[in-house]
């Protein structure tokens, strides 16, 4: 399955006055492994040569945010959307980079048990690369829609499904508060029911874990590094704030999209 | 200082031996911590759990965990642990039970019940307060070296499985050392998870939840960890839990 998480935008301007002047930019990398096929009869109908194949082993980078750290205060401090953003989320992608090239060289060795052993580093990791990846595109700042209602069919599928905006809101808020330690709540679109849910997961579980089906609309991290510093230990606070700079644009587009 | 005592008809948060300024110098105001009860026909005394302050005072580990870190903490977290299990019990058969009780039978055998998370959290963090002291951390003397050597090869090798165990939980949770099976072994848990409900007799913890370091380090656990057993751990505590867990072998 090839992934791509590399977003072409522009470099926001690093404009809040506590980024350190040098601002961090990522760079697009790919790792290259040639591997020499032995020659058969697969290779030679697929017109490849015997001697060679390639196999190319991708590796992630962080995506940029469309915004600037400081521009979704303030129900999201900028102080914690660098550390999220330029720390957590860089850990991950760090992480799961090596868990994959770790996995790569396992598969190739077709040591077996390497290859299972790496499974809950690449959810952890990987899992964490996916949920932030999208939450940066569920958050936008006010100047550019943040916190403006869905219309369409997005806005419509919420008022059947839910009552509500102010329902769905509710509901979300009372289940991201509920959450014992760490994990994320979504607005999910269950393509096979052709209806809309609202799931939680644990630590970096992405939706598609609570099934297969599940298409994730808008997600909310409730990890503590996503609010501790802003927030403290109110949680309902940072969910009540955060709907303030919620990216509806972004979700109804990924609705119209699964949906048709 | 006063002890504010409980009356039947209401119940209030016990406050041990705190000035009547309130612990971090802001007024409490006498209606704060008071709260009405349901009422259910004759008045029943339910024993309620308390929320225990640590063992020094909450800038005693200051640079290290700050005065900050305990007020939200301790102050926050851990007490909104104890009122919510206290909420969670009363008027239940859990009620009136010891806190270790409520905790392995709120467990259910791994799927556990609404106030298991509460309870092992109460329990979780009263544990920790006491493994960690003022000038501590360096490393342990006696018996309890002589098995950490036995059982890990070195103080050094058992340090670096106890950070490496903390450091990779994933998401929230704690690592322990234990006592098992007449050996010490080092186990990390996720959430509220701990030995009681496990098998072992708990000897050091060390929180691993984000709210634990964040104010004082960030994302930095790695370093959070470090500075625990170089400053923070109590092996007095230990030596002395260690001494329980053997007499119970």
């Amino acid at each position: 399955m090839h992934l791509s998480f590399c977003e072409t935008v522009q470099i926001p301007w690093l404009s809040s006055s506590f980024v350190p002047a040098m601002a961090m930019r990522s760079l697009l990398s790919r790792k290259t492994l040639t591997s020499v096929l032995l020659s058969g009869p697969k290779s030679m109908g697929l017109g490849l040569t015997a001697a060679q194949s390639h196999r190319s082993l991708q590796t992630f980078t962080l995506p940029d945010l469309s915004y600037d750290y400081g521009a979704l205060e303030p129900a999201i401090s900028g102080e914690i959307m660098l550390l999220h953003h330029q720390k957590h989320h860089q850990t991950y992608i760090t992480n799961y980079n090596k868990a994959l090239e770790q996995l790569h060289d396992a598969m190739e060795k077709g040591d077996s048990s390497t290859v299972v052993k790496l499974q809950s580093a690449i959810k952890f990791n990987g899992g964490g690369h996916v949920n932030h990846s999208i939450f940066w595109k569920n958050l936008t700042p006010i100047r550019e829609g943040g916190g403006e209602p869905p219309k369409g069919s997005l806005g419509w599928a919420i008022d059947t499904h839910f009552g509500s905006l102010e329902a769905l809101i509710h509901k979300m808020n009372a289940e991201g508060a509920a959450l014992q330690g760490s994990g994320w709540v979504w607005l999910g679109l269950d393509k096979e029911l052709k209806r809309l849910v609202v799931e939680t997961t644990a630590n970096q579980d992405p939706l598609v874990t609570k099934g297969p089906s599940l298409v994730p609309l808008v997600g909310i991290d409730v990890w503590e590094h996503a609010y501790y510093l802003q927030y403290k230990n109110v949680r309902p606070d940072y969910l009540k704030n955060i709907w303030k700079v919620i990216n509806w644009k972004y979700a109804s587009e990924v609705y119209e999209k699964e949906s048709s | 200082m006063e002890l504010l005592a409980t009356s039947a008809t209401t119940t209030s948060l016990h406050y041990a031996f705190l000035p009547r300024k309130g612990l971090f110098g802001t007024p409490v105001s006498a209606g704060t911590e008071r709260r009405c009860v349901r009422k259910v026909g004759p008045v029943k005394i339910s024993a309620k759990f308390e929320l225990k302050p640590p063992p020094y005072p909450t800038n005693a580990l200051e640079p290290v965990m700050s005065e900050k870190t305990f007020e939200f903490h301790w102050g926050k977290h851990h007490r909104a642990y104890v009122d919510n299990l206290n909420k969670q019990i009363a008027g239940t058969d859990l009620d009136g039970k010891s806190l270790e009780d409520v905790v392995v039978i709120t467990y259910n055998k791994g799927d556990p019940l609404p106030p298991f998370n509460n309870a092992a959290q109460v329990w979780n963090h009263d544990f920790f307060w006491e493994s960690m002291k003022p000038g501590g951390g360096g490393a342990p003397s006696g018996e309890l070296l002589q098995l950490i050597e036995r059982d890990f090869g070195s103080f050094q090798k058992f340090s670096d499985e106890f950070k490496a165990a903390a450091a990779t939980q994933f998401g929230s949770g704690w690592a322990w050392l234990l006592f098992k099976d007449n050996k010490l072994a080092i186990v990390k848990t996720p959430n509220a998870v701990n030995p009681l409900v496990l098998e072992g007799y708990p000897l050091l913890t060390i929180d691993v939840w984000e709210h634990a370091y964040y104010l004082d380090f960030q994302n930095r656990r790695p370093d959070y960890i470090s500075v625990f057993m170089e400053k923070l751990v109590s092996w007095d505590a230990v030596s002395k839990r260690l001494e329980q867990a053997k007499l119970l072998v």
